[in-house]
This record gives structure tokens, C-alpha cells and sequence, in this order.
């Protein structure tokens, strides 16, 4: 199995937040994969599909299912991310006013991702933009 | 307790009532920090915030939330509504505080 999905996600689309991981959690439910891993897929890509929509300028979601690995790879255009370690840290975050005020910015949405996944790597370029990779394994 | 029993109870106010009104209640869950409630709330339980946005819908569907009770008397608007609706999610309204609204329903849950 070689399957792909490539979305785009726009930077501060809050009234179409969460479609893109909800529109790849359902193409995953039609495939071949462990009911479990489309869970943690989907609360790891809704968690950095939200950070793409709050935190950057907009950028690309593609979802690829091989025999038994979903890889997930968030790439935006930018800002980056100064400090990666102290991003991931629970607890930092650099939500704003309208953001915290939708119930986000707790800083816990790194720690979820790492949690719901078996790897991810984050590679932030400041200016350029960042790229994140999620594997799960099935 | 079902999603049914609190919809026909008058202890909330039922927005929408969603599909799966079977589901027994199993605990009540507390939170407004979304990123923390989708990775914690548990599949069942009754979800009280005071967040009400698409986003809570999103957490809601994603964990498998029982039913969704919105408190401290936080409007509700039409869109949540019908959003909550083509989810078939279980949406309550109360004017109770989070504390005194989850006490509440503990003290029933508690006793099944
Ligand atoms: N795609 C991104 N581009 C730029 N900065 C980012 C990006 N994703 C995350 N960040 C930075 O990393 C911080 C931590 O992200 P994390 O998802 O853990 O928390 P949060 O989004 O602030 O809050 P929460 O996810 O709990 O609602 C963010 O506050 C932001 O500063
Ligand atoms: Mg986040």
C-alpha cells in the first residue's frame, strides 16, 4: 500500500480549524489501518494543523500510508520557530489574546503530538518556515 | 446515567441532542485548555467548559466525548448549534459554574 493526501491549510482560518485532519482521518478510516493508529493520527495532525493556523503563515499538510507507517508532514512558510526546545517545553506557548480566548495557547500541543506519535522531528528555519514530521507505526 | 436520562432530566439545558444518546455516562471531565482536553478527556465522559467554539466541537468528536455541557451561562450561538447538530454531538447549556455543574452530575454518576 503507497497511499498520499496533500492539503493546504490557511494561516488564521479559524472557521475551517480541524477540516483537514478531520478530511485525512476519514480518508484513513477507508484504509487497511489499525483503528488505533488513525486516533493518534488525527490528534496529532489536529494539534499541528491548529499550530499552522494560530502560529504561521499557512502552509502544506501530506499524509502518506505505507504496509504499516503513517507519515505526516506539516511544512509552512514561515515564521520558524526560534527555539525549539523551548517550544516543545509544556507549558510555553505565544498564543494570543484571540487565541487563548478559543481555549488555546495551554502550550501542551507539542507534548500531545510526541505522545500520539512513534517519531517526530522538527525542522524550523527562522524567515524560511518549518517543517514537521510524524511517523506512526501500525 | 445515559446522554437520554440528562437530555429528559431538567438538571441542563439540551442545545442539540446528537446520535449517540445511548452512551452511558461513564465520569465527568473538566477543562477549558482545548490542547489538554483533546489529549486527555477520555471516551464517554461528560465534558464541561466554558469554551464554546467550533473547537470545542472538534475535541468533542476527535475523544469521543459523551456529551458537551457548556457553563457559567456562555452563549451558545446558532452556528455552534448547527455545527454541534451535523456532528451529532450532545451539547448542554447551564448557568451553574463549572464546579457546581460537574458536582452535580458526579453525584449522580457516582452512584451507577
Ligand atoms: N508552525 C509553527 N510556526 C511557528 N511557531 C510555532 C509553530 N508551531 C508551534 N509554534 C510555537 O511553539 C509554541 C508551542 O506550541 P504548542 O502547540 O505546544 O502550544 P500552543 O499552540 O501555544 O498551545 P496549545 O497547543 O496548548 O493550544 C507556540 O506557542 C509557538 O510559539
Ligand atoms: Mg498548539
Amino acid at each position: 500500500m503507497n497511499e498520499k493526501v496533500k492539503y493546504t491549510v490557511k494561516a488564521d482560518d479559524f472557521s475551517h480549524a480541524g477540516d483537514v485532519s478531520g478530511k485525512v482521518r476519514d480518508w484513513m478510516k477507508k484504509l487497511p489501518i489499525d483503528a488505533e493508529a488513525v486516533r493518534r493520527a488525527a490528534i496529532a495532525l489536529y494539534e499541528g494543523e491548529i499550530n499552522m493556523i494560530i502560529h504561521s503563515n499557512g502552509g502544506e499538510i501530506d499524509v502518506e500510508v505505507s504496509d504499516r507507517c503513517i507519515t505526516m508532514t506539516l511544512s509552512d512558510r514561515g515564521p520558524g520557530i526560534p527555539d525549539v526546545d523551548l517550544a516543545t517545553q509544556e507549558g510555553y506557548s505565544t498564543a494570543g489574546e484571540s487565541a487563548r480566548s478559543m481555549g488555546f495557547g495551554a502550550g501542551m500541543g507539542f507534548a500531545s503530538m510526541k505522545k500520539h506519535t512513534d517519531y517526530m522531528m522538527i525542522d524550523s528555519r527562522k524567515g524560511i518556515g518549518t517543517t514537521i514530521t510524524m511517523k506512526i507505526y501500525f | 446515567m445515559t446522554v437520554k436520562d440528562l437530555i429528559n432530566s431538567d438538571i441542563f439545558e439540551a442545545v442539540n441532542s446528537g446520535i449517540h444518546t445511548e452512551t452511558k455516562i461513564e465520569r465527568v471531565y473538566c477543562c477549558d485548555m482545548l490542547s489538554l482536553a483533546l489529549a486527555r478527556a477520555s471516551e464517554g465522559c461528560a465534558w464541561i467548559t466554558v469554551i464554546c467554539n467550533i473547537n470545542t466541537l472538534a475535541v468533542a468528536y476527535r475523544t469521543k466525548a459523551a456529551c458537551v455541557i457548556i457553563a457559567e451561562g456562555v452563549a451558545v450561538d446558532e452556528n455552534f448549534r448547527k455545527e454541534a447538530e451535523s456532528h451529532g454531538i450532545t451539547v448542554f447549556r447551564t448557568t451553574l459554574p463549572v464546579f457546581e455543574a460537574a458536582l452535580k452530575l458526579h453525584n449522580i454518576v457516582k452512584e451507577e
